[in-house]
Parts: C-alpha cells; structure tokens; sequence
C-alpha cells in the first residue's frame, strides 16, 4: 500500500470511497507546483489536495518547502508552474497577492508573526478586509473585544500590538484568520509559541471549523499534535512530495521516516539523548534578589557543566527570569557573583564580557539580521565579544559557519545566502550556531528548539548534553516538558512570576512537574 | 499579573501610545514657550492677534507639514513640496496678470483648479515613480524639487506681483473676531484678524487627522510605515497606499502654494525656499518618526507652532538676526530628537518587558 502511493502520489484519492465523491468534496488542489529561488528548487512538482471539512497535515522537515507552498497558495510568491483550483472558482484561482486570497475564501496565520505592531489589537484583526474608504472602528473593535473573548486571548483590542507578547500576537493573528468566512484556512506553525492550554483551545476551533465544512492546513514539528486533530497528511522532502496519507494508515514512526528520507531500521540511530549530572561543585553564576521591570526578585545559581531549567506556563516569568540574568530588562536590584566574584550585569554586554550567552525566544525581534549572510550571522556574537578592533580572518570565519552548517543541519544555498531567505526552522539553527559558536561558560537557551524539526531537536539536545559534559553550564527553557525532562538535572518551576518549587532528581517525572505548576508545589518567592 | 486578565478589563484606559506621548510633550513645549514669551517680553505677545498671526503667517507651512506627516508615516519622504509651492504660486501669478478672465469669481476658481492641478500632477508622477517603479523616495522628490524650480524660473526669472482684483479681494477678505480685538488709543475698536489661508490650513489639519485616523487609507498608511510585509500579509495593497500618500502630499503642497500667494501676493523663483526642511522639522518635532508608522498632524501643527514661536520671540529680542533664527530652531530639533530617543527607548526597554512576558 505505501509503495504504490510513494511511486503514483499523484491524483491519489482515498480509495474507500467514490472517486467522483471525494472530487465533489475538494475546495483547493494545487498541481505540479514548481518554484524556484536562486540557489534552492523550493517546490519541485507538488501536488497537494484539500477537502471540505478536513484538517491536512503538511509535514516536512525545516526547508522541506512548506511554507513556500503556502506562500505560492496565498499569491506572495508567483508560481514558476503548475495550476491552482478552488473550487467554486472556474479555472485557474486568480491569486497574485494576499489580497486576492482573502477575496477567494483563503485566510492565512504565516509562519513568522505578520502583523503590524504599531496599529493595535482590532485594527491589525480588520485591516485589509473592510468594506469603503471609511472604517468603523468602533465596530471593529467590538467585534475584536468579542472575538478576544471568545478565544480567551488576553488583550485588549484597543492595545497597540507592540505591547503584546508573541503568544498573544499569535493568538490575534489566528482570531484574525479565523473570523473570516473563509473555505480554506492555512495555519503555518501556529503553535510553536503557545502553551498547551492555547493549543487546546485553538484545537477545539479547529474542529469547529472543519464540522463547518472548512478545509484546514495544518503545518507543525510537533508530531503528537498532528495525530490529535489531523486526519490527513502530506509529507514533502527537499522540495519533493513524498506523498499523501490518512492519518490512520501512517504511524509517526513511519511519518518520521518519511519526512527524513531514511529506512525505518535507520532511525533506531535517533536514540534519546540522556541527561547529565554534573559532578562539579563550583557555582558559575550566583544571583541573590535579582530583580528587573519585568521579574520579581529571585534567588538563582547554577554550577558547572550543570543543565537546567525554568519551566511554567507562558507568561509565568520564566523568560522573564533569564533576561534578568543577562541583563536583557531592566534591573532594579539584586547582587551577582559570576564564579565567586561579585559583579554589575545591567545590560546584555556586560553579560557577555562575563562569560554568559543568551539566545533569546524572539528570533524575529532579537536575534537574527535577516539581510547579513548566514555566516556573517553566526560569527556576530564572537566577532562582538572579540571586540570590533580585532577583526576576524575571513578563512577563520568560514571554517567557522561550515563546522556549524554541518553540525546543525542547516539547509542554505551558501554561506553567503542572506538569513532572511532561510526558512524559519534554518533561520532558528543559525542563531542557535552563533551562541554555540562562542563558547560562554554560561549560556541561556530560550526555546532554542521552536519551530525545529524532530531529527534536529534530538540533535540539539544531544549537543547541549555534550557541552554540558565539556564544563559548560546550560539553562535551558522550553514549552515541551518531555524535552526539558530529558536535557535538564535541575527544573525551577515558575507560577504567575514567583518560583514555586525546584525538582531535582527523582522528582523529574512528568507528573511532578504538572503537579507543581498546577499549585501543588510550595509558595514561595 | 495584570496583562493575563484581559477581556475583563478591556475598558480600562489604554497606555499612551508613543505618538500621543510625542505629541503632548510637543503641545506642552510649546505653551511653555509662549506663555514665557508673553510673561518675559511682554508687549506685543500679550496681544492676541500676535497669536493668530503664528498662524496667518504660517498656513502655507502647515499645510505642507500635513503633507509630510502623511507621507513619512508611510515610510516614505516628500522634499519637493516647497518647489511645487514655488511653482504654484508663480503659475497663478502669471495666470492671474495675463489670462485671467476679468470676472473675480470664475478667475479665483480657475486659480484654485490651476494650483490643485499642478499639486495633483506631481503628486501622481512621483508617487507612480515611487511606488510602482520603486524608485527611492527621496530621489524622486529630489528630482521634482529641481524640476518644480526649474519651471518656476522658466515662467519668470524676474519677481512678479499679482494685481488682479479679483483675488485681491481675496487676500483682503479675513475672518473679524471683535472680541480679541483692543482698543487702539484713538478709541477705535481694531478686530482679531485670521486670514483665509489660515482657516483653509486648520480645516486640512481637520481633513488630514479625519483621513490618517478613520478611513481605510489612513490606517493603510500606518500599517504600510509600520511593516510593510506585514502589511502585504494583512491584505493591504501596499503599492495603491503609498501612491496615494505622495498625491495627497502633492496636492496639499499646491493647495499650501496658493494658500502662500493669498498671504503674500507675489512671486519670485526662491519663494517658499527652504520650506520642506521646516516642514520635515515640524513634523519630526511633533512625534512623526523618519523610520515610519509613528505620527499625528495635531502633534504637526504644534511642531510649525513651536518653529513659529521661536522665530516670532527671536524676531522680538535683540537678537534679531537670521542666523540666530537657524540656530535656535536647530538647537530646538536637536534637543527635542534627544528627548524623544531617551523617551522612546526607557519606553522600549519597558515595552519590551512587558511584551516578553512568555
Ligand atoms: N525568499 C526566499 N528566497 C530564497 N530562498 C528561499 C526563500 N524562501 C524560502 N527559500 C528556500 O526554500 C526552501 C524551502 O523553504 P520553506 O520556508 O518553504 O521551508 P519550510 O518547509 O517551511 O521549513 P521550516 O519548517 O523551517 O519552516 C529553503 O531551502 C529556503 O532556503
Ligand atoms: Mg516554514
């Protein structure tokens, strides 16, 4: 059965059912869809169907061609061939901008968070899709205050946008998407900053909209989340489809496989990283009161080679608490011992001159520089450390940025292909190779793995054990428990800003850590 | 943690957003100012009419700094508006002396189409320039600058004065206001006087705040400023926003031309020279950022208020010398970009706390 669809995927339909049925019931196909980039076959003849009231799983590893298809579906980019139908729509779908897409029932959540930060809350929900040259925006915020409401989202919808956090702008860009009356709704990793009471939530919308006969396209790294809502999955690889399944007929070790092009007896090799506890006794960084505009006073020391972890649902501080380490808020007290000695760390330089690496969680806003070349990225942090009068040799930098395109996988055209043209998951390993790449005693991982593939995450948490094992000392941050369980020997878990509880040994266990974000922890902090 | 409970208390007041911030600080620099001047020197600021004719004289000036506020809230920059100015007032000049039709009412109106058409004609060569053919902005303004000079030369190199009576009339007929009115020392009662230009500025500050604020191409224009791919994204059609924001500004500068001739009727090549950097200064003192997406024509209209004032006091003082004038304005701009960044980036710090909370 699988070998019949990798060789003939095309115009493959479920073979249950009538054929003619099944054609009936199709709102979108896209045929043999090809782009190009300079460098890069993003699209490679692509097929892709989708069907009223389904929700179709598009699955590939980072640069796997995913969102370019998305893009080419809502007329950001032009097609260099094949078709696109919709039904309802008599010949080819006249899409050439996003627009248009919106015109033709299409309604979109990109992957990377496009809204306008300067507007607020209801006018980045309605621009673009009223009616006449004169908005009521008293209306439109009422329908805003309402679609808030109902999805739980905790903004106003007169706030300005910048003011939000990035779960909450995901949230207004998906009530945003959502609100419309749309046939087909494309979610391009919707989840990869929300927590799992957002992802409940935004499941449960989900399945109201395909009981409403919408057609969904659903795009994660998160597998667990494709096998609860999808029922459907089409796999792509390099620019290829690889083919189209029912959920039920593709279990995830297989879908694994698939995504990455190897046998199934090959991935006995992914086995999971095990953590690390560190024999050491020196303390590299020590924080007594530590406090900054965003984050309460707390108490935090880390030894070496040491790995681990603040955890607690979003917005329970637990970025907030490694900023205030790096200096990244602003600090309004507390005292710092960086390996016994007691220093200032107010801003992120000083940080850095002391030996502390920070990755952050924003890539968009903090990290990356999307016009510099992907090497130029990854040496940045070095090159500022180094201090600027110190200049790199440039074979210097370039073994440099391939040691860590090699070790992290990053799929670009060139060392000197800009950043912004990496897909989302490639452009995350950049930044992530740029904090590698400087070798901190201490060094901040924020979601380091969002919008990762599974094959590289493993990797990742691989190589965080293995620099932990090399003296470094890791804290790391993360929305999957499992992932944190599996790097981490010591797990501070936060609540509404305060510390609540601190697991150690064999209290790491997926229930103790539930337990004590749910309040079952001692209050303190 | 506050933000968490949102729905609840969406009534609750919203924090200033950084334009109105911008704004206010600008609005309370200049009452500062003024109410200094009048307490200080005394005299003639103590008189209303002193305060009307910051805007009597300045009309044109604001106007096409409404002009520049829409255009750099878009992300874009218009330099060209004080040759169209200098070209509107010298085409209506000559229209006036020598092929004005004698009856005042159809010669007035022809005025008034002639200088919106000439407005209305640069506004949509460079905002076709700008945002079809993705020209830089600020060397397509450049060019028309050069052109709109060059024409204006062209028409006449020698200063040209209109007599026409029609529009003298015009220029003569001002807005009495009796009650701001004193009483001269021969016990006539001498009326407030605001000029039409004056009135026509305040209305398009009206216009313009209307447009930026509740129409789907003012919201466009910040969204354009704001991010552009977003925009694209949010189903904007960026290149039809931008475009409209350079015929908006093309228009409002030959409207400011004509609104400069009905204050001073007469023209020569260098007229209005200079005006788009004051105008490009009012509204970066008002709180328009250069970078886009930020801004506010009321915060505008202080920004021309504050470089009026100052020339007005500087004029009145013993330093009445041009370049004190310059310098002081200047002084003016550097000290208020200097807030606004120390302001904007202590906001930036907090902001960016609060929006990280995750
Ligand atoms: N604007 C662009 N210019 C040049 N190359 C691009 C551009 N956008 C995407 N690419 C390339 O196309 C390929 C596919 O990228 P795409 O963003 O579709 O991947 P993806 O499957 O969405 O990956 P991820 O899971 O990381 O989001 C990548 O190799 C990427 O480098
Ligand atoms: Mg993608």
């Amino acid at each position: 059965m699988e070998n019949i669809r990798d060789e003939a995927p095309r115009l493959f339909y479920d073979t249950t059912e009538g054929a003619a049925r099944m054609q009936n019931d199709v709102v979108l196909t896209m045929r043999g869809i090809s782009k190009l980039f300079p460098g890069t076959r993003a699209l490679d003849n692509v097929d892709f169907t989708l069907r009223r009231g389904e929700i179709h799983a598009l699955m590939g590893e980072n640069g796997a061609g995913k969102s370019t298809l998305i893009k080419v579906l809502t007329g950001v980019y032009g097609k260099d061939a094949g078709s696109i139908h919709i039904e309802g729509i008599e010949g080819e779908a006249p899409i050439h901008s996003p627009q248009d897409a919106q015109n033709a029932g299409i309604s979109t959540v990109y992957q990377e968070i496009t809204l306008c930060p300067n507007l607020t809350v209801a006018e980045n929900m309605f621009i673009g899709r009223t009616d006449g040259a004169i908005v009521n925006w008293k209306d439109c915020e009422k329908k805003a205050t309402a679609i808030l409401e109902s999805l739980n989202i905790p903004a106003r919808a007169k706030q300005e946008l910048s003011s939000c956090s990035l779960a909450v702008q995901q949230m207004v860009a998906i009530g945003r998407a959502v609100d419309m009356n749309c046939k087909v709704l494309v979610l391009d990793e919707p989840t990869s900053s929300l927590d799992e009471q957002e992802v409940s939530m935004l499941f449960k919308l989900m399945r109201d909209l395909k009981s409403r006969g919408v057609g969904i396209v659903f795009v994660t790294h998160f597998l667990e989340q494709v096998y609860e809502v999808s029922d459907r999955i089409t796999v792509l690889r390099n620019g290829k489809l690889v083919g189209e399944y029912p959920v039920a007929e593709l279990p995830q070790l297989e879908l694994v496989a698939k995504m990455m092009g190897k046998d199934l007896n090959d991935l006995e090799g992914l086995e999971k990283a095990d953590r690390h506890t560190s024999a050491a006794t020196e303390t590299v960084y020590e924080a007594e009161g530590l406090s900054s505009t965003a984050r309460r006073p707390f108490d935090f020391r880390i030894r070496r080679g040491e790995v681990n972890g603040f955890t607690g649902l979003l917005g329970s501080g637990r970025s907030e608490s490694v900023r205030a380490i790096f200096g990244a808020d602003r600090i309004t007290g507390g005292k710092v011992r960086v390996r016994g000695k007691a220093v200032k760390i107010t801003n992120p330089h000083e940080a850095m001159k002391h030996g502390i690496g920070y990755l952050p969680e924003d890539r968009k806003r903090d990290g990356i520089i999307a016009d510099l070349s992907v090497r130029d990225n990854i040496i940045l942090a070095l090159q500022v450390m180094r201090g600027f009068f110190r200049p790199m040799k440039r074979s210097e930098m370039e073994a440099f940025a391939d040691e860590y395109i090699k070790e992290l996988n990053i799929k670009t055209a060139s060392q000197n292909t800009p950043v912004g043209s990496l897909s989302g998951g490639n452009q995350q390993k950049v930044i992530l190779a740029r904090w590698l790449l400087t070798h901190p005693d201490y060094l901040i991982l924020d979601e380091p793995t969002r919008g990762i593939d599974v094959g590289t995450k493993l990797e990742i948490q691989r190589l965080v054990l293995k620099l932990a094992e090399e003296n470094m000392s890791v804290t790391f941050i993360s929305s999957e428990i499992e992932e944190m369980l599996r790097t981490c020997s010591r797990l501070i878990v936060m609540r509404d800003g305060n510390t609540v509880g601190e697991l150690t040994g064999d209290e790491l266990t997926q229930a103790h850590v539930m337990e004590t974000i749910a309040g079952g922890g001692v209050q303190h902090g | 943690m506050t933000t968490v409970q949102p729905a609840l208390n969406h009534r609750r007041r919203e924090p200033l957003s950084d334009a109105t911030l911008l704004m206010l600080i600008a609005i309370g620099i200049f009452l500062v100012m003024y109410a200094s001047a009048v307490i200080l020197m005394g005299g003639a600021f103590q008189k209303p009419q002193q305060f009307l004719d910051l805007f009597n004289e300045n009309a044109a000036l604001i106007i096409i700094a409404c002009a520049l506020t829409v255009v750099m809230i878009g992300g874009g920059i218009n330099i060209s508006v004080g040759g169209i100015i200098g070209l509107t007032c010298m085409a209506c000049t000559k229209f006036l002396e020598y092929s004005a039709p004698q009856n005042s009412v159809v010669a007035v109106l022809l005025t008034v189409l002639l200088a919106l058409a000439i407005g209305l004609a640069f506004g949509l060569f460079e905002g076709f320039m700008v945002s079809y053919l993705e020209i830089q902005p600020f060397i397509v303004t450049l060019a028309g600058m050069f052109l709109a000079r060059g024409l204006t030369t062209i028409l006449s190199v020698n200063p040209v004065k209109v007599t026409h009576e029609g529009f003298q009339a015009l220029v003569k007929t001002k807005l009495q206001i009796p009650w701001l009115g004193y009483v001269a020392k021969n016990g006539n009662l001498i009326s407030a006087k605001l000029e039409i230009g004056a009135i026509v500025a305040l209305l398009v500050v009206a216009a313009v705040w209307l447009m930026l604020r509740y129409t789907k191409l003012g919201r466009g224009i910040y969204a354009v400023g704001g991010n552009r791919q977003s925009a694209l994204m949010l189903g904007i059609n960026v290149k039809r926003t931008s475009f409209w924001s350079y015929v908006i500004s093309g228009v409002l500068a030959g409207l400011a031309g004509l609104v400069f001739l009905m204050h001073k009727p007469a023209a020569n090549a260098s007229i209005a020279m200079r005006s788009e950097m004051d105008a490009i200064a009012a509204s970066i003192i008002g709180g328009t950022l250069l970078t886009g997406g930020v801004g506010n024509v009321i915060g505008t209209l202080f920004g021309v208020m504050i470089l009026a004032a100052i020339q007005k006091i500087i004029g009145l003082s013993p330093l009445n010398e041009s370049w004190w004038q310059d310098m002081a304005s200047g002084a003016m701009l550097g000290i208020f970009i200097m807030l606004q960044s120390v302001i904007l980036s202590r906001r930036g710090k907090r902001g960016k706390a609060e929006a990280s909370k995750g």
